[in-house]
């Protein structure tokens, strides 16, 4: 792109290969990019899961030594993060399989499949957190 | 004159070496997860606070393990195969990509060995 130049020896003033920055944000193409990162971070995440399992396998003293800094409001903070991100992406799955059987490529669909998503990931997130931390299972 | 070409001499998947068993492969382990996932989900719902010997009693059950390891490896080979759609795209330099795709490989494998194996000392009471 950078070497792309008009006959005169000026940069064509034209974006010669449009990417993101061209094109004003869509609600699916937000959710496409956040469907990725969510899958990322999940991958780093797996080894929180990884850690704790084996914390368990290790004996009483790493156990309560890890969970108590996943207790920690930081680790809380982490542990939240984690929970949005899988059902994000769980949710996110659901809609690329309603998408795999050739339905709901209407624009209208793709829209509200999109802001459903983040609804759902979004209320699923707060119900679990809600009766984690209200049951006492977590605190702080 | 015959008409055809050397192409249909072709055996299997040619040149291309696959077909949809990347995709298709993606979204196995998308269904897996999903049932596992929500599995696991409420699994740590249940024993969130609980103490050391609550936790060990309820991951060594057999049912409990089986489903949990069942996911790492279904997790793993659907996060192994989806970063290295992520290093295609982005990473160019061969060398860089080579090197990347064989680190994604050793990350999945080693992270679901190291949770199974966890959870099968629990199981086997170690």
């Amino acid at each position: 792109m950078a070497d792309a130049k008009a006959k005169h020896g000026s940069p064509a003033a034209r974006p010669l290969s449009p990417h993101l920055q061209i094109y004003r944000p869509l609600i699916n193409m937000v959710m496409s990019i956040l469907h990725r990162l969510t899958g990322a971070a999940l991958y780093v995440g797996t080894l929180l899961v990884v850690w704790v399992l084996i914390a368990a396998a290790s004996g009483p003293d790493t156990f309560s030594h890890v969970t108590g800094l996943l207790g920690t409001w930081p680790g809380l903070i982490v542990l939240f993060g984690y929970t949005w991100a899988l059902l994000h992406h769980l949710v996110g799955g659901i809609r690329h399989f309603i998408w795999d059987t050739g339905h709901g490529y209407e624009l209208a669909t793709i829209d509200l499949l999109s802001w459903g998503t983040l609804a759902i990931s979004a209320t699923l997130t707060l119900a679990i957190w809600g009766y984690v931390l209200s049951s006492g299972g977590a605190t702080p | 004159m015959s008409m055809r070409t050397p192409l249909k001499e072709v055996r299997r998947l040619g040149s291309a070496k696959e077909g949809a068993d990347h995709f298709w492969l993606q979204r196995v382990t998308a269904v897996a997860n999903l049932i596992l996932a929500i599995f696991a989900i409420g699994l740590a719902v249940s024993l969130a606070g609980a103490d050391h010997a609550t936790v060990v009693r309820t991951l060594a059950h057999p049912l409990v393990a089986l489903a949990l390891i069942l996911f790492l490896v279904s997790a793993a080979i659907h996060m192994r195969i989806g970063m290295q759609v992520i290093i295609e795209d982005y990473v160019h330099g061969e060398g860089a990509k080579i090197l990347l795709l064989m680190l994604n490989t050793f990350f999945a494998i080693a992270v679901a060995a190291a949770g199974a194996l966890s959870i099968l000392k629990l199981t086997f009471g170690g």
